[in-house]
């Protein structure tokens, strides 16, 4: 039988610190007032930290094809999920809004 | 039949059969079916991807229409039980992958069964600061909708949907997390029994793809939900 992988310690060890500290990062970054990069800064470290685990805790790095081809089609979904559903509400205006809500505020600034 | 009698090569070996007493009839080794189990994981975790995925952008958009309401919401949870919680995870991901790595590399059983046991701490420990801090605070600040929900602000109703969106998410990767949690305790069960070998681990390396992918739900809940768009 061909063996498995064994990761050394050292490397989940690195995996978990590089967490750490990114989750330390975007926590402080949430108290600078940087406008839009703000969100831009929180969404990319949550992606670096996704990669951290996804590659060396759930050993996608030592892993072959197939694994790969499986989070990919499962990335690319969710992207066409998010990219068709956000392209129809944020173009048309025409989510429907119940009575004493208001007009949604992105929609009247729009108008 | 007679009885089958354990033999000296190994725990999952036995003496009538040169097949690991593991190995299931359809694969042809242990290593084939290590993989097709690790497969059909992953693709067990792609459709969770578009479970939270539905969840996360549907957030997403109704932050979007509004905006000052859902930014008031945020600004009322704790960035630091948040923030905790993140490090008791990633700690919690970290003990996983080393009960795996004890298995993989024959350790003592007791390592094994101890790591998954802080493991299942950790995962406690977070469903306590979740419920019994967090939500109890919310429930406090009456901002539990349909129950208690009392927020006098501007855009009340925006901050409410805010809410929404908050316990539900919260509550369904705390279900993750309990299923999790039950799992492990299954996992640390047999692994005593003696069921696994660093020949055979399949189980414990399937149920840390699942735990590593709910800690990374959180990565992403974290974020949304307490930080973005700044404090």
């Amino acid at each position: 039988m061909k063996a498995q992988t064994i990761v050394p310690v050292k490397v989940y060890a690195g995996a978990f610190a590089g967490l750490i500290a990114l989750a330390a990062l975007t926590t402080g970054l949430a108290y600078v007032h940087m406008e839009i990069w703000n969100t831009v800064a929180a969404l990319t470290i949550a992606v670096a930290k996704m990669l951290l685990v996804i590659l060396f805790f759930m050993h996608l790095r030592y892993d072959r094809g197939m694994t790969r081809i499986v989070i990919i089609a499962g990335l690319l979904w969710l992207t066409i999920l998010i990219v068709l559903t956000a392209s129809d509400v944020f173009t048309r205006s025409w989510s429907p809004i119940p009575s004493g809500w208001g007009p949604a505020i992105s929609v009247q600034q729009k108008q | 039949m007679p009885p089958v009698r354990r033999s000296a090569l190994g725990p999952e070996m036995t003496a009538t059969e040169t097949r690991p007493r593991a190995l299931e009839e359809q694969f042809e080794s242990l290593d084939a079916q290590h993989d097709a189990r690790k497969l059909g994981m992953w693709i067990f975790l792609a459709t969770e991807v578009m479970f939270f995925g539905g969840l996360f952008m549907t957030y997403t958009i109704y932050r979007e229409l509004y905006l000052p309401g859902f930014e008031q919401g945020s600004h009322l949870l704790e960035v630091r039980w948040g923030a905790l919680n993140t490090g008791v995870l990633i700690l919690s991901s970290l003990t996983m992958a080393l009960a795996v790595r004890s298995a993989q590399v024959a350790a003592r059983r007791f390592i094994t069964i101890g790591l998954l046991g802080i493991t299942m701490l950790l995962g406690t420990a977070f469903l306590a600061i979740k419920f019994l801090l967090e939500w109890r605070h919310d429930y406090a600040q009456h901002l539990v909708p349909g129950i208690n929900f009392a927020y006098a602000g501007p855009y009340a109703a925006h901050v409410q949907l805010f809410f929404c969106f908050y316990f539900f998410m919260t509550a369904l990767h705390a279900l993750h997390l309990i299923i999790g949690i039950g799992i492990l305790a299954v996992l640390a069960f047999l692994t005593w029994r003696g069921r696994f070998s660093d020949q055979y681990y399949s189980p414990l390396e399937v149920a840390a793809l699942y735990w590593h992918f709910v800690d990374i739900v959180w990565i992403f809940l974290f974020p949304l939900l307490y930080l973005i768009g700044g404090r």
